[in-house]
């Protein structure tokens, strides 16, 4: 079936089989990678997309529930020339990552979850990333990260 | 994992959905957000032959205030429940516990209707929907009906609705007095081992989470509030004639010891809440 879909400000169309899985589209199709498939079971936020702005996870949706729709994956939150996304940013100033592997989904979950609470407690942030598992860092600096973003000079790294 | 092939439709309104429907209502399922069912199709415990996808149908996501109820429509998303002042105002056990539901993201795509009609024992919002006396509005080729929540859930994935019929609304009765939901579980995001869901207004309705092959009410607990009884020993008796299963969370027994105390917590939480 024929697919268009939004994704990082680009329209993209493609025949895809209905039972592909809206994150394989991404990496497999469109070759954007940086979303990972973690457990594969709605359970990690390793593939978290954004929706329409709203956090998904792009394993448990079709590709063509997709359709008509606007997907930011990670390779969409830079600009153009290369400056990283404030949240982006935040992990770095933070070190909110070590192997790297759930940061992807971390930071398009944080997207979501700042526009929902732009000012938001730590305790609210934990909440908010309950979707989200990362089995290295412990989730301290990925919290000090998402409290930086949304509060720019707050926190001094 | 990848789910099965199957031909995917996408409804414009539920009539076409209901025709489709009833093209071959056995091999044929209905999906919303998907998050009951895709993760079923994954791992090929479900298969359908046909996918009707309903969820760009117009006008069946709200939540609107009808006088003694509140009517939430079949594919309002748990987060628009959530953040609804409407549900806020009249049915706050509603707005908290589809706030509860799995995750932020979890919460963005699933839809109550989707959720209800899974039927599934571990789920939250069958609970506050039986708790709330809630009714059940299904449209099908035999015109439409009305199904009370005690009816409704029938057995373990098994609801009253039947193969070529859709749940389009769910209303719930408004609940002005107090309420509390409680919900165990060892980690984040996890299903509850137990939860209760319960609603104190002069009479208490008690409904309990993963206690069953479905969500049930705590009878014994509620036959002992009528009769007079304390909170304490009211909720020694939320396991009463239940069959909790066992799994890896817990043993039958350890649930039925749960539930006396989530049950008691919920009660004073509730009754300290205006109950």
């Amino acid at each position: 079936m024929q697919v268009t879909v939004t994704v990082n400000g680009k329209t993209e169309s493609h025949d895809v089989e209905a039972r592909m899985l809206l994150v394989y589209y991404l990496r497999e199709v469109l070759g954007l990678t940086g979303t990972n498939v973690g457990c594969d079971t709605t359970s990690c936020g390793a593939c978290t997309v954004l929706l329409n702005g709203e956090s998904v996870k792009s394993c448990t949706m079709l590709a063509a529930q997709a359709d008509g729709e606007e997907i930011t994956t990670i390779e969409g939150m830079a600009s153009s020339d290369g400056v990283l996304h404030p949240i982006q940013e935040a992990f770095r100033e933070h070190h909110g990552l070590q192997c790297g592997f759930c940061t992807p989904g971390m930071v398009m979950a944080i997207a979501s979850f700042l526009k929902e609470h732009p000012d938001p407690t730590e305790a609210e942030v934990r909440e908010g990333l309950e979707g989200n598992l990362c089995r290295c860092t412990g989730y301290h600096n990925i919290v000090q990260a998402a409290l930086a973003a949304a509060r720019p000079g707050a926190l001094a790294p | 994992m990848i789910p099965a092939s199957f031909e995917y439709r996408r409804a414009g309104s539920v009539e076409q959905a209901l025709g489709w429907l009833s093209e071959d209502p056995d091999s044929t399922k209905l999906l919303a957000g998907g998050h009951s069912l895709l993760p079923l199709m994954k791992l090929r415990l479900a298969t359908p032959g046909v996918l009707v996808d309903v969820g760009r149908v117009p006008g069946l996501s709200y939540v609107r205030d009808a006088g003694d109820h509140v009517a939430v429509g079949a594919l309002t998303r748990h987060r628009d429940v959530e953040i609804s002042d409407v549900a806020r105002a009249h049915v706050p056990l509603l707005a908290h516990v589809a706030g509860q539901v799995g995750d932020p993201q979890v919460r963005h795509r699933g839809t109550i209707g989707g959720s209800i009609a899974h039927g599934d024992p571990a789920s939250d919002l069958p609970a506050a929907v039986l708790a709330l006396d809630g009714v059940l509005v299904i449209d099908g080729p035999r015109g439409r009906r009305e199904v009370g929540a005690g009816d409704f859930f029938r057995g373990f994935l098994e609801t009253a609705l039947a193969p070529d019929e859709m749940l389009t609304e769910i209303r719930v009765r408004k609940a002005p007095g107090g309420w509390a939901f409680q919900k165990f579980n060892r980690r984040a995001q996890d299903w509850a081992i137990v939860g209760v869901a319960a609603v104190v207004n002069g009479g208490a309705r008690v409904a309990l989470v993963n206690m069953g092959a479905t969500t049930v009410r705590a009878r014994g607990t509620e036959e002992a509030l009528a009769a007079g009884a304390g909170i304490a020993e009211a909720a020694a008796r939320a396991p009463e004639g239940l069959e909790p299963p066992s799994d890896l969370q817990g043993s039958a027994e350890y649930r039925r010891h749960l539930a006396t105390v989530l049950v008691r917590r919920a009660l004073e939480e509730a009754t300290a809440a205006g109950g």
